[in-house]
């Protein structure tokens, strides 16, 4: 065990204080400190997607940020993204992948929801093109892709109607 | 990952003096997609890791007609893609910053991550010699340029010497006539490493090519620049037996090895497929520009 | 074929239980226990693929500070040989549990050799690292070319042939062989205008669920065991883990967690015994064990690599007069390949008469092959589809036209002598050849079109599920089915309609070992089907004593109450389902019920899929531009579900077909352990997969369901080699059909 490193951040809209390791990613810590495990480690190194978080409105693999970049960094996961929406209990994109059944096993899901909440938040009316490049770092191995990309299409019609 | 010390210092004197006093057991973070994936496979032991995202100019660029482009170390891809003066003086630099892993990648992996990582198969670093890219970099001796060109000299190893660190990329205003391509072959169509990458850039003159540059990836120990190709195409008209020969040119300039992503005659044959597709869209971007 | 109206709620497609849960984080996989005083696990893991296991120097590891517990497989039970059916297949428990940890010897890379657990993941890895494992390298076996060699090196010196039942003298690498015959097989091919005979090899692939194996285990100071992880049946990994430790079912307590994929993949237990093992050893703390992605993909899984022949023979009028197949199939490092299953699938469509399927079950320094959906399947008809659209052409056929000749129908007997039920592939492939896929013309250079079909037989097994009546009417739903991709709607869904109440008023969960009556994994395509059954049953005995109770409140004779929709009358007077769960509750014992199945039949599923491709002839690269997928489904109680099993069959067999492979190097280490370089589909990928369900009822079931999860992974394989022919003329006799071997293919052509 090496020296622990105190980080100050904004973990979906809360100010957290937590110590970490400087080898601890900030998926380690965001689920075994922070207890969100919504974030999930399906790979380690970055080719699978379900970690995925939204870094000050980037997304990226929370499994190759380290734990102490997070100081002073805003940090949104899936447990955030329903807040983000006031005028529902979820956020349109959950409401989506519930109703076009674009989930199977689900353990893939919420690191496509917030993946979709980013290109839904940069590309308001994407193709089916954008959609299957902007996604092709999520691997899901359930569906097909069919029913997701059918969902983020209908999350995109929603939101802008 | 093995324990290490982390630092973020917030200049390059900083940055440049704690990796002089770690004396090479010091690893820079810039995107960190390269170097957290190989830490965890256990590649590599640093004491320190410093990331260099805190110090102001590497998080910089600027974009100009006349200056080129100043791509500091440490600006994401994803920047990159999003910037309307970048996409429209060098839409080809967008070929690599839009395909280096997915979307999330692109968030935090920079292009001079990519360059000083040094993979042979690098997607931004044949594009960069085809721009005629130089680096700057800084260290305990000052600051030096050199042609990205020269930088790599062996799979993960590079001109970098202990305390230096790579500062910015500048690519040179681009040329009345220019066009540049780059294309790679992966299996997939995203999430892959190339089997082989291939730059051109074209200046040209009505049909006539003043000036090619060609640069292979995947195919030898480091990104190649392929110093007969661009002979064989300055002053020359397009034609197909033009794209014939530069083509056969590349397929013999490659000399890569048999892994499990190719064998040797399979990345020969692509390197001439691919320099010529990206020949065609240098030259297409070039009537375009 | 039966009609949705026939039903109030199946063919409905209402939001599944755990939806919310599941798009919001909050839904708890295999990694996500958090107890406290949890330790976390670690596992040392052979480097190399064959090797004796000279000596393990744990003291450097149990010095470090942080370390609670290290364990190599000498703190296992020592296991005599001895055969037990786990559901899936038979396998002898000392290997089972070798597996977990390597005995004497390492058998692939990856194999694991020794465990830590320590107060965090960092401490726990870098104690990994301290652990010194002394090896003696053998050489590898790498498939079974190489495994069935005379001159072979072994892999277990015990190990002796099961010849057609007969054990054989000698040390090997074939674990079994077995035959299929019917008919007289010369006389066959005598008879047959047209012989085609190929061979084929398949690479080793993965099923590639997301979610590394993961799972938490408290070994109590009572010495009872709790166990929390991520599998396909709770029950079957209690068995496992009371086989491994040696200990009785009653002492171990399995709580399935949600599971983040498994097809077949997550039967097996690896980690399970081992955190149980650590947690006692560490002073009774629990202890989580997640893999990495690198252990998934060298210790766990895989499925098959594999050696397969076809011969078949036709006449010139395209009647099959003949087909035989031998398929050798990689075991991996212990016995029990799905070869048996696979030559189920090889000839399944065709009635043919002289017929031989010869199966050779063969040991290689790989991991142990767990089921992958359809297990087999895939290998076995990406040879004879591809057989079968070579006849068709040779006899001047249409290959739909050819297979509808040929088709099998209930009553035709497969190799192994048994009777097709009431199948429906007849319907099936008929709906093919009306498909508005099949009836558009494919245009352009390099462009091709390929079908192929596929079977699988499915599964019954026991089902149990249980409920009680809440004062407002509502149905709490207890089952022991592993929910892989909404079963718990499916489920829900037959349990509401035989009460003929909403799906809204019935609350199913998952439960563990302790809390519902003993249920088979989810595999084999039976959970809807199997448990659903139960569902009904239990429906059945909760609506005779609500009808009691009715009775009672009514003042009427039982026999003359009458139910629908919710309520029940008599002579005039009525009584809803809701007042009479609230007067139960207010007056009286409590109302619940248990339902129960265990089927002798079941119904098996046939698909048929339509692909087109282009090929890029200079890169050998496919792309995949439209694919539709038939099968008959049986009743499809919540289509979306239903569509999203075929659809995610394709895709699977698409990356098989294409991309996927394990590639070793010539040490036997394997090179592609991640998911960078072990390439399944991404979106970019694949087109949108259409999808048409045949509703052929299965008679035994009440709603006619049947099983539909695996068949869509059978035939994509053969189907894109018949495509890529039609595109190239090329014939592709290997997967993948990854460009590179295109590519060589379409030189070979050139050349010749």
């Amino acid at each position: 065990m090496s020296n622990k490193i105190v980080v100050n951040s904004t973990i979906n809209g809360e100010p957290q204080v937590f110590l970490c390791e400087a080898r601890q990613t900030a998926l380690e810590v965001i689920r075994e400190t922070l207890g969100l495990t919504g974030s999930k480690e399906g790979c380690g190194n970055g080719n699978c997607g379900a970690c995925n978080i939204i870094l000050d409105g980037v997304l990226v693999n929370s499994c190759l940020v380290l734990a102490p970049e997070l100081e002073g960094r805003a940090v949104l996961t899936i447990e955030g993204v329903a807040d983000t929406c006031a005028e529902a209990d979820l956020h349109p994109i959950q409401q989506k992948y519930l109703e076009h059944a674009a989930l199977q096993c689900g353990i893939c899901t919420p690191g496509f929801i917030v993946s979709t909440k980013a290109l839904l938040d940069e590309n308001p009316n994407p193709t089916e093109g954008d959609v299957r490049l902007w996604l092709a770092g999520n691997l899901c191995r359930c569906t097909g892709y069919d029913k997701i990309v059918r969902a983020v299409l209908d999350s995109a019609d929603a939101m802008s109607a | 990952m093995h324990a290490f010390d982390y630092a973020a210092p917030k200049t390059l004197d900083e940055a440049v003096s704690l990796l002089t006093q770690q004396n090479g057991q010091a690893r820079v973070l810039s995107g960190g997609t390269d170097l957290l994936a190989q830490l965890k496979e256990g590649k590599g032991a640093p004491a320190l890791v410093v990331d260099i995202k805190h110090i102001p100019n590497l998080m910089a660029y600027a974009c100009d007609a006349r200056q080129g482009l100043t791509l500091g170390a440490g600006v994401p891809c994803h920047s990159i893609n999003g910037d309307s003066s970048i996409r429209q003086l060098y839409p080809a630099l967008l070929d690599s910053s839009s395909l280096i892993g997915g979307t999330q990648i692109q968030g935090r992996a920079t292009i001079g991550g990519n360059l000083c990582n040094s993979s042979p198969a690098a997607d931004s670093t044949p594009n960069l010699i085809v721009h005629e890219a130089v680096a700057h970099v800084t260290g305990p001796a000052g600051d030096r340029t050199i042609p990205v060109a020269e930088f790599c000299t062996g799979p993960g190893s590079n001109v970098l010497k202990s305390g230096e660190l790579l500062v910015s990329v500048h690519l040179p205003a681009p040329a009345a006539g220019f066009g540049a391509a780059y294309l790679r072959f992966i299996p997939r169509n995203e999430m892959d490493i190339a089997v082989v990458g291939a730059g051109v850039s074209v200046v040209l003159s009505g049909n006539r090519i003043q000036k090619g540059i060609v640069s292979l990836g995947a195919v030898a120990p480091v990104p190649l620049l392929v110093e007969e190709a661009g002979a064989a195409l300055a002053g020359q008209d397009i034609s197909d037996a033009l794209f014939a020969r530069i083509g056969q040119i590349a397929e013999e300039a490659a000399r890569p090895i048999s892994d499990m992503r190719g064998t040797i005659p399979q990345r020969k044959h692509l390197a001439g497929v691919l320099t010529r597709r990206a020949l065609q869209k240098a030259i297409d971007r070039a009537r375009a520009a | 074929m039966t009609t949705s109206s026939q039903y109030k709620i199946l063919g409905s497609r209402p939001p599944r239980p755990d939806g919310v849960d599941k798009v919001t984080g909050r839904a708890v996989y295999g990694n996500d226990t958090l107890l406290p005083g949890m330790l976390y696990g670690h596992i040392v893991r052979s480097p190399h693929a064959h090797a004796r296991i000279v000596a393990i120097d744990t003291s450097k590891a149990e010095a470090l500070p942080g370390v609670r517990a290290v364990v190599t497989g000498a703190d296992l039970p020592s296991l005599a040989d001895k055969m037990e059916d786990l559901g899936k297949g038979v396998a002898n428990l000392r290997y089972s549990s070798n597996n977990i940890l390597a005995d004497d010897k390492a058998l692939y890379d990856g194999h694991a050799v020794a465990a830590v657990a320590a107060v965090d993941l960092g401490t726990a890895a870098t104690a990994a690292g301290l652990i010194e494992v002394t090896y003696e390298v053998l050489p590898p076996v790498m498939d079974v070319h190489q495994a069935m060699a005379d001159d072979a090196p072994i892999l277990l010196s015990d190990l002796r042939t099961d010849e057609l039942g007969e054990s054989l003298e000698g040390e090997t690498n074939v674990a079994s062989h077995f035959c299929h015959a019917r008919g007289n097989l010369d006389a066959g091919f005598a008879t047959a205008d047209v012989v085609i005979e190929r061979e084929y090899n398949t690479a080793t692939v993965h099923q590639g669920y997301v979610e590394p194996h993961a799972a938490t285990a408290l070994w109590n100071a009572d010495d009872r065991i709790d166990i929390w992880c991520s599998t396909q049946g709770a029950f079957a990994a209690r068995s496992q883990t009371a086989i491994i430790l040696q200990k009785p079912v009653s002492e171990i307590s399995v709580t399935p967690t949600e599971i983040g994929g498994g097809f077949g993949g997550k039967i097996p237990v690896y980690v399970e015994p081992v955190a149980a093992l650590l947690s006692r050893k560490a002073g009774h703390r629990p202890v989580k064990i997640a893999m990495s992605r690198a252990d998934v993909i060298k210790a766990t899984g895989p499925t098959s690599g594999s050696y397969v022949k076809v011969k078949m023979g036709a006449t010139h009028d395209g009647v099959i007069t003949a087909a035989q197949a031998m398929l050798a199939y990689e075991a991996g490092a212990y016995p029990g390949s799905p070869v048996p299953s696979a030559s189920r699938v090889v000839l399944a469509p065709y009635k043919v008469e002289n017929v031989q399927v010869d199966g050779y079950d063969v040991l290689v320094n790989k991991p142990k092959a767990s089921p992958y959906r359809a297990p087999g399947g895939t290998n076995a008809a990406f040879a004879s589809e591809s057989v079968v659209d070579e006849l068709a052409r040779a006899v001047g056929m249409d290959p739909l036209e050819f297979r509808l000749q040929n088709a099998v129908v209930e009553g035709d007997r497969q190799a192994n002598g048994l009777p097709f039920g009431r199948i429906g592939y007849m319907e099936t492939l008929q709906t093919a050849i009306d498909h508005p896929h099949y009836a558009t013309p494919l245009e352009g250079a390099f462009r091709g079109r390929g079908v192929a079909a596929g079977y699988w037989m499915n599964w019954g097994g026991k089902s149990s599920v249980s409920a009680s009546v809440d004062a407002d009417g509502s149905i709490s739903l207890l089952e022991g089915s592993t929910d892989i991709g909404g079963s718990r709607a499916s489920i829900a869904m037959q349990l509401a309609e035989s009460l003929d109440i909403p799906y809204e008023q019935v609350k199913a969960q998952v439960v563990g070992t302790d809390l519902v009556g003993y249920t088979d994994l989810t595999g084999g395509s039976r959970t809807t089907a199997i448990t659903g059954m139960a569902a009904y049953n239990l429906g059945q005995s909760l609506r005779a004593e609500m009808a009691r109770r009715a009775a009672e409140l009514m003042e009427v004779d039982a026999d003359t109450i009458q139910y629908e929709e919710g309520v029940f009358s008599s002579n005039g007077t009525r009584v809803t389902f809701n007042e009479v769960a609230e007067k139960a509750h207010a007056h009286g014992a409590p109302i619940v019920g248990t339902g129960t199945a265990a089927p002798d039949q079941w119904g098996a599923a046939f698909g048929l899929h339509i692909v087109d491709l282009e090929v890029d002839p200079e890169t050998g690269k496919i792309k995949i531009l439209r694919y539709t997928a038939l099968q008959n489904v049986g009743k499809a109680v919540h289509p979306s579900y239903v569509e999203g099993q075929m659809q995610g069959g394709v895709a699977q067999g698409i990356g098989w077909a294409i991309n996927e492979e394990y590639v070793y190097g010539d040490d036997g280490t394997l090179l592609n352990a991640s998911l960078l370089d072990y390439r399944m589909p991404t979106s970019l990928d694949l087109p949108m997969i259409e999808t048409t369900l045949i509703e052929v009822p299965w008679p035994d079931h009440p709603y006619g369901v049947r099983g539909c999860g695996e068949t869509p992974i059978v035939p994509p394989a053969g189907a894109i080699a018949n495509a890529l022919h039609d595109a190239l003329g090329v014939r592709m006799e290997e997967l993948p059909m990854s460009p590179g071997k295109v590519l060589e293919r379409i030189w070979a052509q050139q050349a010749a």
